[in-house]
């Protein structure tokens, strides 16, 4: 009758031995609320992101979980009339408040988004900007940091040869995979993914999920997705968010195989969204 | 099946009808200029028109002095004017796009961008040419400055909006400050557009005769200095065409074929650069 044990089976089977209780928590959201001009599209948000997790967000669109991406790095900054209120705690400093400089948290903070987005230069200039703007380092460095981002963006054998050619000579799944890279090589503590597969391919799609796994160890990953498999595939935690409001949040093995509420269960098996 | 596909299928073939023959109308008129500007022009055309300075009637002469003078105040007016609309263009639509002083100047620079030429021209004269007792090719210069300004300005406004947001924000969120992704990321994307507007400015800029009449003036001999009246292609095919001199009035069109081929190379150039552009 429904698809949710199959897609959980999944999960749970991978997360045998994944404990994300006992991580530590990297970023602690309490009394969250955020507003377009006005207009509230999260509502008294309260959770914890465990450190060195992957955390799916799920749910239909407009639910608020892209804007919760958006307020956890300050992109809501970018826009006179968005305001958020409450407390998204980040080593024990509210990073939400004016005071405490964007760029900053953007550079502790990364994120990749829905559409590949290189920048309009060479491949290694687009990962040496990220670098350059948040170090000294000399050359050698760079070079050497350039490496170490694309290799562990699983992207280092097929550009190797042509690094001084245009990143936007890539294909789909390379630039986003470049943008990942980009995005690793400022050596973030969180890395922030807005539907990373959305635009791609199954064969793209694939590989980032592959990487997402090999970032797990380094990086706290908060991933928003509509791909239902793919949460279940690549998160430890998943949290369904519904009309800008947190409705769940628990293991992903529970959330697909045992959701406490009925609007998770609607959700997950397809009834809406 | 509706009975009124028939008639719809009749406006389908009228509304086609009338725009292809609209489309062959503006093109053969267009073909027309051309072939009269070629036609009346290329006997005139030849090297002595190139390294030969305007001479009194009789005498032959050439349009070297005139090509020049227009050269340096057309290329004086771009230093002078891309600067300062590139920038204006990225205060527009980076850092004032909705505050009081970005609609004023997105107002006035629309005002500008059809402002008549001669008014530019008497503005110029009003402003520069009387306080400091005469024409000089500074002043024309700066009159195609005042062309090629709102040009650029709205080019620029224009480009930079073209470049996806989503390009913005990867910038900012590497933790990059507001100068940076505008000098190194918006402002590369829409490069190719930017100097695609400024070269048409410039096109623009080196057929105008009125902002000239009152600030260059004009001059029948060989001059490059700025302080003095300086002679330029337009200026000199208005004053040609209208004598009563043959040689002068083929001169005249020969000058004309001139700055429409040089209007034409500026033209093939910013769509190679928009097609490169968009290519790479």
């Amino acid at each position: 009758m429904n698809d949710i044990s199959t897609s959980g089976l999944i999960a749970a089977d991978r997360k045998v031995d994944v404990d994300a209780i006992d991580a530590g928590i990297k970023i602690l959201v309490e009394n969250l609320d955020f507003f377009y001009s006005g207009k509230q599209a999260l509502f008294d948000i309260n959770m914890a992101f465990p450190e060195k997790r992957v955390t799916a967000m799920i749910g239909p669109s407009g639910c608020g979980k892209s804007t919760f991406l958006r307020v956890i790095n300050r992109m809501f900054d970018l826009y006179p009339g968005q305001k958020a209120t409450g407390r998204v705690v980040m080593d024990n400093q509210n990073i939400v408040e004016p005071q405490v400089r964007a760029a900053v948290v953007r550079s502790r903070i990364g994120m990749v988004f829905q559409k590949p987005t290189p920048f309009p230069m060479s491949i290694h200039d687009n990962i040496a900007y990220g670098i350059k703007l948040n170090e000294r380092v000399s050359r050698a460095e760079i070079n050497e940091r350039i490496e170490w981002a694309l290799t562990k963006a699983a992207l280092w054998g097929e550009v190797k040869d042509r690094l001084h050619t245009s990143a936007i000579g890539l294909s789909g799944g390379q630039q986003q995979r470049l943008c990942i890279a980009r995005t690793i090589a400022v050596k973030p503590e969180v890395v922030l993914l807005d539907e990373p597969t959305s635009a791609l391919d199954p064969i793209s799609t694939a590989k980032i999920e592959e990487l997402i796994n090999e970032l797990r160890s380094e990086f706290t990953i908060i991933i928003v997705t509509h791909n239902m498999q793919q949460a279940a595939r690549v998160s430890d935690k998943a949290a369904f968010f519904l009309l800008g409001r947190l409705v769940e949040f628990d293991q992903t093995a529970r959330i697909f195989t045992n959701p406490r509420e009925k609007s998770t269960q609607d959700y997950i098996t397809g009834r809406f969204g | 099946m509706s009975q009124r596909l028939p008639l719809r299928l009749a406006r389908d073939a009228t509304f086609r009808a009338v725009a292809t023959l609209s489309a062959v109308v503006a093109l053969l008129l267009l073909a027309w200029i051309l072939w009269t500007l070629v036609s009346r022009g290329a006997s005139s055309l030849s090297t002595a028109l190139l390294v030969t300075d305007t001479l009194p009637p009789g005498r032959g002469g050439g349009l070297r002095n005139a090509i020049i003078g227009s050269l340096i105040q057309v290329g004086m007016a771009v230093i002078i004017a891309t600067p300062i609309g590139v920038l204006a263009g990225i205060f527009l639509a980076e850092l004032g796009d909705r505050s009081l002083l970005g609609r004023v100047v997105r107002f006035i620079n629309d005002v500008l961008l059809s402002a008549p030429s001669i008014l530019i021209g008497l503005f110029v004269y009003q402003i520069l040419v009387r306080p400091f007792g005469g024409f000089s090719g500074i002043a024309g210069a700066i009159a195609l400055g005042i062309i090629i300004l709102p040009v650029v300005v709205r080019a620029t406004e224009d480009m930079l909006r073209l470049v996806p947001s989503a390009l913005r924000e990867a910038a900012f969120a590497l933790g990059a400050p507001h100068w940076h992704v505008v000098a190194n990321v918006t402002l590369r994307g829409a490069r190719a557009g930017i100097v695609t507007g400024i070269l048409l400015a410039i096109a623009r800029a080196a057929g105008e005769t009125a902002p000239l009449l009152f600030t260059s003036l004009g001059s029948l001999n060989w001059s490059v200095n700025l302080t003095k009246p300086m002679s330029s292609l337009p200026v000199t095919i208005y004053q040609y065409a209208g004598s009563p001199f043959d040689e002068w009035v083929g001169i005249a069109w020969a000058g004309a074929l001139l700055i429409t081929l040089g209007v034409l190379f500026l033209n093939i150039v910013s769509r190679l650069l928009l097609t490169l552009g968009r290519g790479k």
